[in-house]
């Protein structure tokens, strides 16, 4: 109950909440007891050691990957084996990934079209209106007839992060979305993303963009071994982490 | 520090040995000794058999006339295939209904220049009317029964034709059963995956003559009498179920090529399985199979030869039919160059096609 009224008085609807999830793949448990709340308009930025669960967790919550016990909510719809579930889910939650994963076979224009069209029943005429707009945000409309190939990993990046736009996603999860970029491509997918959170989309990424972090994260969220091990706002967290691994992990890193 | 380079230097042009017509002939025919003496050995060989062979095929053959008597060079006597070919094209078919398959195949012509030649209009249209009206229409101008055509009975079907419409329905349908089985085989739902597992290994397993045997033979002793069926038909489901599990396993090769991310990317932005795998999967895993499915294709094309010992008159069958007629004895060796330059022209067609496809397809993707 008091859970329930703390979030009354902030008055925030929760867009994610976990209470305590556990998964494991085969015999090793990857992931511990996780407990997050995450609301509406929240930066989240999740970091820690490789192989530490960061990005299993976040592919819990649009269910790329099932969770064994515990709850996974988001907004309002506990995510189990009803497909029904999962399909709204997936309708709300947007997802950028480490590899972009763009359609090869299909230019710009038609990946960001795609699922619009023929998951959101959209008509072609709208959902390419609505892909330009997108595209030209993220600077690359001028690209929307190349296909994915000819594109560079930044260029691709972000027409990734347009086609998850297009869907009109409450939430978007980045799963270490410029570790496989060029270091001189990296800040034009980090300014898309600023500029994402200034517009107050909720948002949760993996990553080790440090800078990133400090700019728009409300939180930090540190793990390790598939626990979370530290929370706290940014400034707190890199200057003075609480705990022994957090300590290491920050030396390590920066 | 020290600046090595103040202004970028001009490019020069490649030394003239390295390009041009000399430059190739050294790098491609005369690199080494060994290299040259089988270039040598090459052109021998090449001078020995090509003039002969063009000799006897074009310059001292016989092309008119109507008999044996007709044949005085010492070429090849095409006159044989000439008087013959109506029989070789068309079986025992009736020769006033000839206008019939001719049709027939004109339509089908049409149809598939109109979907494979760029910037035709309609092409879904005309994908659809190709697909669901036209097999009926060739059902009926084949077949007859219907509309004042009388029937032809499938027996009297033979030559070309036959070959012909063994090989386009046998593809049209081993594209489609293979795909389905290839989905099957990586499917997580047991009882499909299983059930295309034995599907593929059992009709990989056994040689297509015991297929076509167990289909004209053993299918009507085994079967009621009320359930007997058409000959060609037994060949030809036999024909599409051994190819679709060849076909099956050729797909099947393209689907594990595809990378995870590619599902997961689907998955995430809430397409479902079949959207995802008729948008995002079949495209990318057929355009890599491309040389694959031809080949199967043109293997396919081949094997329909093979009903001949089921007594089905193709191509091949009915040229050799007529070997035999007293009049025409000795001719065997035009027949044959005949047979096969027919289906070399085929074959050899579908594969420049499919290597066109294959530049027209690439997105740039594969690096």
């Amino acid at each position: 109950m008091t859970a329930e009224n703390a979030q009354q008085a902030t008055s925030k609807e929760v867009m994610v909440e976990l209470r305590n999830v556990n998964k494991w793949y085969g015999d090793f448990h990857v992931l511990k007891n996780i407990n997050l709340k995450v609301s509406k308009g929240e930066r989240i930025i999740i970091c820690g050691p490789s192989g530490c669960g960061k990005s299993t967790l976040i592919r819990c919550m649009n269910r790329l990957e099932e969770h064994q016990e515990g709850e996974i909510i988001v907004s309002g719809i506990t995510l189990d084996d009803d497909l029904k579930h999962i399909d709204r889910v997936r309708r709300d939650i947007g997802m950028v990934f480490q590899q972009f994963n763009l359609f090869p076979h299909l230019t710009v224009l038609e990946n960001c079209c795609l699922a619009p069209i023929w998951v959101q029943k959209q008509s072609r005429k709208d959902a390419e209106a609505i892909a330009m707009k997108y595209l030209e945000r993220v600077q690359i409309a001028d690209q929307a007839k190349k296909f994915p190939g000819q594109l560079s990993g930044g260029q691709q990046q972000r027409v990734a992060i347009a086609r998850s736009l297009c869907m009109n996603p409450s939430i978007m999860l980045f799963d270490e979305p410029t570790s496989a970029l060029d270091p001189e491509m990296i800040k034009e997918v980090l300014d898309v993303m600023v500029d994402l959170a200034r517009e107050g989309m909720t948002m949760l990424c993996v990553t080790h963009e440090m800078g990133f972090a400090k700019t728009v994260a409300n939180r930090v969220l540190f793990m390790d071994a598939g626990e979370i091990i530290e929370e706290n706002e940014p400034n707190e967290f890199f200057n003075n982490p609480q705990s022994d691994r957090t300590k290491l992990f920050l030396s390590q890193i920066l | 520090m020290t600046v090595h380079i103040t202004t970028p230097t001009a490019d020069k042009a490649p030394p003239a040995s390295s390009v041009g017509v000399m430059g190739w002939l050294r790098k491609n025919l005369f690199s080494s000794a060994t290299n040259s003496i089988f270039t040598l050995i090459g052109l021998v060989l090449i001078y020995k058999i090509v003039p002969p062979a063009l000799n006897w095929a074009f310059f001292t053959a016989d092309w008119v006339g109507s008999t044996k008597g007709d044949c005085t060079s010492e070429g090849a006597c095409w006159v044989f295939v000439i008087v013959r070919i109506k029989q070789f094209l068309f079986g025992f078919y009736p020769p006033s209904e000839y206008w019939r398959v001719i049709t027939s195949f004109s339509l089908v012509g049409v149809l598939v220049a109109w979907l494979l030649i760029e910037r035709t209009p309609k092409k879904g249209l005309v994908a659809a009317f190709t697909v669901f009206c036209y097999p009926i229409i060739a059902y009926f101008l084949f077949y007859g029964g219907s509309f004042g055509l009388p029937v032809v009975e499938t027996h009297k079907w033979g030559g070309l034709m036959l070959t012909l419409i063994l090989a386009t329905i046998g593809m049209f349908c081993a594209l489609p059963i293979g795909i389905i089985l290839a989905l099957g085989r990586r499917s997580s739902m047991p009882i499909a995956k299983t059930m295309s597992i034995i599907f593929i290994e059992f009709w990989r397993g056994v040689p297509l003559i015991t297929v076509l045997f167990m289909s004209s033979v053993m299918l009507p002793i085994f079967m009621p009498e009320t359930w007997q069926f058409d000959k060609l038909l037994r060949a030809l489901i036999g024909i599409i179920f051994f190819q679709s599990a060849y076909m099956a396993e050729v797909v099947r090769g393209g689907l594990q090529a595809i990378p995870r991310g590619q599902y997961e990317a689907a998955e995430a932005l809430g397409l479902s399985y079949w959207k995802t795998t008729f948008f995002i999967i079949l495209p990318q895993a057929l355009k890599m199979v491309i040389p694959g499915i031809v080949n199967t294709f043109i293997a396919l094309f081949k094997d329909t030869t093979l009903v001949l010992i089921i007594g089905l008159f193709d191509l091949l069958a009915v040229v050799q039919a007529a070997f035999a007629d007293p009049k025409w004895l000795g001719f065997s060796v035009e027949g044959y160059v005949f047979v096969a330059s027919v289906y070399w022209v085929s074959c050899f067609s579908m594969s420049r096609y499919s290597q066109h496809l294959e530049k027209k397809l690439n997105t740039g993707h594969a690096r």
